[in-house]
């Protein structure tokens, strides 16, 4: 039976709250999820406060100000700052997305961040993305053929690389997969949203080879078909990409193959 | 503990092949019960308050009978299906299963009874 409540060693604790800093005229609290395998001590909720007049516009620009200035201690996951890596995703104010892109002035009031959820925590804001990953590799993201490799390139037409647009742009945050219900109960057989976009982005891919095997690997009443248009991983995708439509054109495929 | 690679988690047991059969199925039951449903909605509300005798030549009509049978048949194998798929999602194990056969066998059970009433009005 799926569980419905957390373990007990799961549940949130107040944290520690810190000092405001001094003189400063525009305050903004930020609460945030910490917890370190280092003791056996339950997650908790610490309270920073921030000098927005010092602090640049983006929930991760706040990250960074309280790492370098307040918390060194404080373990998150950034790089590119600029919405093409993925690798801060996490859960501010209740949705997914990427903290780099993700601006102050769009969160009401408090600022709440949690790791992405659902997923095994590895040390506060970062969580384990090894199943993730290994789930996406399982798809063979890359291009299959069979045909003798042509002497200069694989030739595509402008209309069916107009077909990958909408798809290839997924940096593989796993914002939506984490959204969704169906991969928090099932994560382990599901595919998740993700990673069937990407499954998509092969199968149409004018140049693939292997759409019928790519698609007899999908034909899973889990891998595939947990899906149930629940439409949470189109409404969080911070690229603003439509993962449910994808799922639904392969389903739709699978439908043509047999009817 | 076992000692298995990431891969190996994700790819588990493989893909069964199945599944489309499911979904198309679903797709197909529910469109047929968008018009039986109305349709057997609205004839049995005009029987309402009807006496036992006008009820009873009511479902002796071919039409009716018909309508009412495949209400019946078609909308618990849309529960059965719909039904499993949600035991799918929420139960692990041998609870799963033992849910499963509950399910399915309940939808037939209902089928069964619901024609042999329907037979008793209308024959």
């Amino acid at each position: 039976m799926v569980q419905l409540t957390l373990p007990k060693n799961s549940r949130m604790t107040v944290g520690k709250t810190w000092p405001k800093p001094q003189g400063a005229t525009s305050l903004r609290k930020v609460q945030i999820y910490r917890w370190t395998p280092d003791d056996d001590a339950n997650p908790r909720l610490d309270t920073y406060f921030l000098d927005m007049d010092s602090c640049g516009p983006m929930v991760l620009d706040a990250l960074i100000k309280i790492k370098t200035e307040i918390d060194p201690t404080l373990t998150f996951r950034r790089s590119c700052r600029e919405g093409i890596c993925g690798s801060c995703a996490m859960n501010i104010d209740g949705i997914n997305t990427l903290a780099c892109i993700y601006g102050m002035d769009e969160i009401k009031g408090d600022i709440k961040i949690y790791p992405l959820p659902h997923l095994p925590v590895v040390k506060d804001l970062v969580p384990d993305l090894t199943h993730f990953y290994a789930q996406h590799a399982s798809i063979m993201p890359w291009l299959e053929t069979k045909t003798n490799r042509p002497a200069k390139e694989w030739r595509q037409s402008i209309e069916d690389r107009k077909r990958l647009d909408g798809l290839y742009e997924c940096v593989m945050c796993a914002s939506c997969s984490t959204a969704c219900p169906s991969y928090w109960w099932n994560g382990d057989r599901y595919l998740g949203p993700a990673a069937l976009l990407h499954a998509y982005r092969w199968i149409i891919d004018s140049r693939d080879e292997a759409t019928g095997e790519r698609l007899d690997a999908l034909e899973d009443p889990f891998k595939l078909y947990r899906c149930h248009t629940i439409m949470n991983c189109t409404k969080t995708c911070p690229k603003g990409l439509n993962p449910a439509k994808a799922i639904a054109h392969i389903k739709k495929m699978m439908v043509d193959r047999v009817v | 503990m076992r000692y298995l690679t990431d891969r190996k988690r994700a790819e588990g047991k493989g893909a069964s092949r199945t599944g489309t059969e499911h979904h198309w199925s679903m797709q197909l039951s529910g469109v047929g019960l968008a018009f039986l449903v109305p349709t057997f909605i609205y004839i049995f509300g005009h029987a309402l308050g009807s006496d036992a005798a006008a009820a009873q030549a009511m479902f002796a009509r071919p039409f009716t009978a018909i309508l009412t049978g495949l209400v019946l048949v078609v909308s618990m194998r849309h529960f059965a299906r719909g039904a499993a798929m949600m035991i799918e999602d929420y139960w692990r194990g041998t609870a799963r299963k033992m849910a499963l056969i509950f399910v399915i066998s309940l939808s037939w059970a209902v089928s069964a009874a619901g024609l042999f009433a329907l037979a008793e009005i209308a024959l």
